[in-house]
This record gives C-alpha cells, sequence and structure tokens, in this order.
C-alpha cells in the first residue's frame, strides 16, 4: 500500500510524519538535529530514501546532512561516522557545508557587490542554505539556493559544492537588494520535460531562468508590478515569495509575489495577475495539485505588515481554473483567534490519486488535506516554528 | 602533549563525542594548532568554529582558558601552559542568547 513521508524543517529541528495512504493515522519522528533551524529538507524523486538536509544556527553556520535510508539515521556527506578521517584520494572531508562563492574569470565578471537595504553597494556573503532540490535523474545531484542568493550544485552526493555563477554574473546582480528575511535564492524548479531547464526565485530580485542547466541565466519578471520599488515595473528588484509548476506542464508557472498571485503560461516570459477574488493576495505559499495542472493553492495572509491570516481565521484558497476564481478551504482549520504565518517553503502536495495538501504554520501546526482541500485535520500541533513540509509518496 | 577542548554541546553532537575531546599536538599549541588539529580529527567541524575561507573565529564563539579570554588574542601566539600541559582545557563557548 502506498505510504506518504512528510519532511518538516522547523526553528528547532526537523520531524517526520509517515503515514498509510489514508493519511489518518500518523506517526512522528524527531526532533533530528534538535535545537538547530532546519530551513528544508528534501528527497530525491530517484531514491525516495536518499534526503538532503540543511541545518544551520547562528552561533555554528551551516551544515547538510544526508540520509540514504528514508531519514533513520543522518550523517554530513563527506565524513560519515566511524569511517577514517583521513581522506584518500582527496575525497572532500569536511567540505560539505563549504559553500564559496565564485570569483573565477569564468563569468568574466567581478562578482562582489549587491544593493544593501539602504541602497548601498554590500559584498555578497554566505549565510545559510534555503532550499535543496535533488536533481530529478540523479540522486547524488543537488541543488542549493542560498542566502546571499546564489546558486550551487553538488554532483557527489552533497559532499562538495560549486556555485553556478552564471546567475549572479549575468549583469542584474548589483541591482539585487534583500527583503526583510535576507536575500535569499528560495525557489528552484527543475523543468520535468527539459533537463536543461531551471527556475530560481530570489528575494528581493525576482524569478530568472536558464535553458542551459545553469550557465547562462535571465531575469524573467515581465508583468511583475511591485509599488513598494521605485520602477514598479523594473527589470528585477520584485520580492517573488514562491514559484510553482506542474511538472506535466512546466511552462505553466504560478507565482505568489510580495503582493499579487501570478501566471505564466509562457515559461516565465511574461506574467499576468490572477489574484480574482482572493480576500488579500499577500502570502508566501503556492503549489499546484498534484493531477491537475490548473489547480493552485494559496495561503492568503492579511499583509506585508501583519503576517497572520485575515481576521484570525486560517484558511487556504483553490483555484480550480489556474487563478481568478478561488475557493475558500476552511473546513478543520481554526475559525478564529489564530494569527499564524505560513512560510513559502511550507506548503507542498504528495502525488496520491487522491492528492493530499499539506502545509505548516510558525505556530507548530502541520495540516494536512487527504482530499485535494476539502477536508483539512493537524497531524501535529506543537512543534517549533515550521520552516519548510515537503511530502514524499512512497509505494 | 596532549591539548584538552571543551566543545559546544551543539558541538559535541556532530563530532560524536561525549565531554572533552582530547588532540595530541606536537609543538607549542597555539589557537591555530588547536583548530588546524580539530578540524583534521574531526572534519565535520570545519566551517563551524571558524569561517571556511576566512579562518575568522564565528561571531557568535569564543575562547577561554585558565580564566582568560583568548577570543581577540593572535591565533598563533603561544596557549598558556597549563593548556599546553593538558592541566586545563580550552573552551569553546557559544554566547549565551534565548529563543
Amino acid at each position: 500500500m502506498s505510504r506518504v513521508r512528510v519532511l518538516v524543517g522547523t526553528r528547532k529541528g526537523a520531524f517526520i510524519l509517515t503515514a498509510d495512504g489514508k493519511r489518518d493515522k500518523w506517526e512522528v519522528s524527531g526532533p533530528h538535529f534538535a535545537g538547530w533551524e532546519l530551513y528544508h529538507l528534501k528527497g530525491s524523486s530517484v531514491d525516495p530514501n536518499r534526503i538532503y538536509a540543511s541545518q544551520s544556527s547562528g552561533w555554528f553556520g551551516q551544515i547538510i546532512q544526508r540520509s540514504d535510508d528514508g531519514g533513520k539515521t543522518w550523517f554530513q556527506p563527506g565524513t560519515p561516522p566511524g569511517e577514517s578521517t583521513t581522506g584518500p584520494g582527496g575525497m572532500p572531508k569536511g567540505e560539505s557545508n563549504k559553500f564559496v562563492y565564485d570569483t573565477s574569470a569564468q563569468t568574466g565578471k567581478p562578482l562582489t557587490t549587491h544593493q544593501w537595504y539602504d541602497g548601498t553597494q554590500h559584498p555578497w556573503e554566505f549565510k545559510r542554505v534555503w532550499h535543496l532540490e535533488p536533481s530529478l535523474d540523479n540522486p547524488d545531484t543537488v541543488y542549493a539556493g542560498v542566502e546571499d542568493a546564489a546558486l550551487f550544485r553538488s554532483t557527489d552526493g552533497g559532499k562538495s559544492w560549486h556555485e553556478l555563477p552564471g546567475l549572479r554574473g549575468h549583469g542584474t546582480g548589483p541591482k539585487w537588494q534583500p527583503g526583510a528575511g535576507g536575500m535569499c535564492l528560495h525557489t528552484i524548479v527543475l523543468d520535468a520535460k527539459n533537463p536543461g531547464r531551471i527556475y530560481t526565485a530570489i528575494s528581493a530580485a525576482g524569478a530568472f531562468r536558464s535553458d542551459d542547466a545553469g550557465a547562462t541565466w535571465r531575469p524573467i519578471n515581465k508583468g511583475l508590478y511591485s509599488q513598494y520599488i521605485p520602477n514598479p515595473t523594473a527589470e528585477v528588484g520584485h520580492c517573488v515569495h514562491h514559484v510553482a509548476a506542474h511538472p506535466s506542464r512546466p511552462g505553466l508557472l504560478f507565482m505568489q509575489k510580495h503582493w499579487d498571485v501570478m501566471r505564466s503560461e509562457n515559461g516565465g516570459d511574461s506574467w499576468t495577475e490572477v489574484s480574482g477574488n482572493l480576500p488579500t493576495d499577500f502570502g508566501f505559499v503556492i503549489d499546484v495539485h498534484a493531477h491537475e495542472p490548473e489547480t493552485v493553492y494559496v495561503v492568503p495572509i492579511k499583509s506585508d505588515g501583519e503576517h497572520f491570516p485575515l481576521d484570525g481565521k486560517l484558511r487556504v484558497y483553490r483555484s480550480r481554473s489556474g487563478g481568478n476564481e478561488w475557493q475558500e478551504l476552511s473546513k478543520g482549520l481554526p475559525e478564529r483567534n489564530c494569527y499564524v504565518n505560513v512560510l513559502r517553503d511550507a506548503m507542498c502536495v504528495d502525488t496520491l490519486d487522491s492528492c493530499g495538501i499539506y502545509f505548516g504554520t510558525t505556530g507548530g501546526q502541520v495540516y494536512v488535506s487527504p482530499d485535494g482541500g476539502d477536508h483539512w485535520s493537524a497531524i501535529v500541533h506543537d512543534l517549533p516554528a515550521v520552516l519548510s513540509v515537503e511530502v514524499q509518496t512512497l509505494q | 602533549m596532549m591539548v584538552r577542548v571543551l566543545l559546544p554541546p551543539h558541538l559535541r553532537a556532530l563530532a560524536h563525542v561525549n565531554g572533552e575531546l582530547q588532540l595530541q599536538m606536537d609543538a607549542q599549541p597555539t589557537l591555530r594548532s588547536v583548530l588546524d588539529g580539530l578540524e583534521a580529527a574531526y572534519p565535520m567541524l570545519c566551517g563551524t568554529v571558524r569561517d571556511h575561507v576566512t579562518q575568522e573565529r564565528r561571531p557568535f564563539l569564543r575562547f577561554f582558558a585558565c580564566g582568560e579570554d583568548l577570543s581577540h588574542d593572535s591565533p598563533d601566539a603561544p596557549l598558556p601552559e597549563a593548556v599546553a600541559s593538558g592541566s586545563e582545557p580550552l573552551l569553546i563557548v557559544g554566547a549565551i542568547a534565548g529563543g
């Protein structure tokens, strides 16, 4: 029978929630890496037992963890416990957390500064990994979106990391600036039908696309309108919160921007607003139903100054028409006095026949709807603030 | 000579050690040589005490020994004799913070 495994990153550790296909009885394991911030965990679609995790702390910096047994045991790639700590053959040891920006002549441009909050230029400084995206065809290849914004790739199972410098080096980098959460590359979407195409999104720079496996990049922000920046239709500078695509129609993209829910039918070449009847179009998460490419989910948040649901009532909104017409989904969700947030990587969908939708809150709840959003229940109530939620559908 | 090092709890967990650890040093130990030895013996700690590239102490960590704050000493200054002889440990301490 099919099972699901939900990977939850929180402010104080990681938790793994498992259930059978009914998704009504759950086992909880954790905290893994107790006391550390787990910005993101994600499993490989090629080898579901392979899971990567981003573990970080203000004291000790960035750690990359890997599991090869579905989350039962973990190790830092290149330094498995019990193995020799010397490195025969030059195998990287202790470098799985080494993210060094590329300054080679390869890019032909100095990769030195971006815009700071006050408009002055500021050097790029690595802080943490926000998002890990395993390759769709090789479990040893994984991408990392980092703060300050850049894209890194590992091809050795996370033992060593190398920047794809064409993103920072394509020319607009000096105009990127940090959002309130830092200047982070938080979204990586790999095109399921075109291995060379990668989408990324950065706060506050915008969305970007590569059509050559990450070698060269261009901004894809035409149609975005951000009234909070000097030029509302600028090529870059938009605070994109998240981008989602459906594997069967990867040119069809949905975006939750700072304000506005957007849609593109041409791989980001242009965007149109589809906020429609949403009660507020501010928010962080957005995702697409596993079997219906035009069914989209968002969690409206009151405003950029008040990061909680409208009227203290937690609601998911679903559009079955690719946007514009949205339906409130609230059965099983808090009806009052709810003032949590749902962060950008904290929503996901499983691929069971009856598509399951999941999201986590800064109040420590993880909710599931096993019927595409019609009914919700809390899997857990009292975790630390949830930073990310990913689900694996297992046979 | 054997130098004793006490790590903060989170780093002990990463390094899979309990309590103090000991490092064999061939010469008069300094902060740099002890940290080099620490990272060689426990490569999972690379980047967690000092920056991978700059080798600077991470901002929320400090070094103490014999009741003295060594955080701002030259990394090449000899450590106190009591540390070199193993009678006192080198303490790597994380800043106290809530949350």
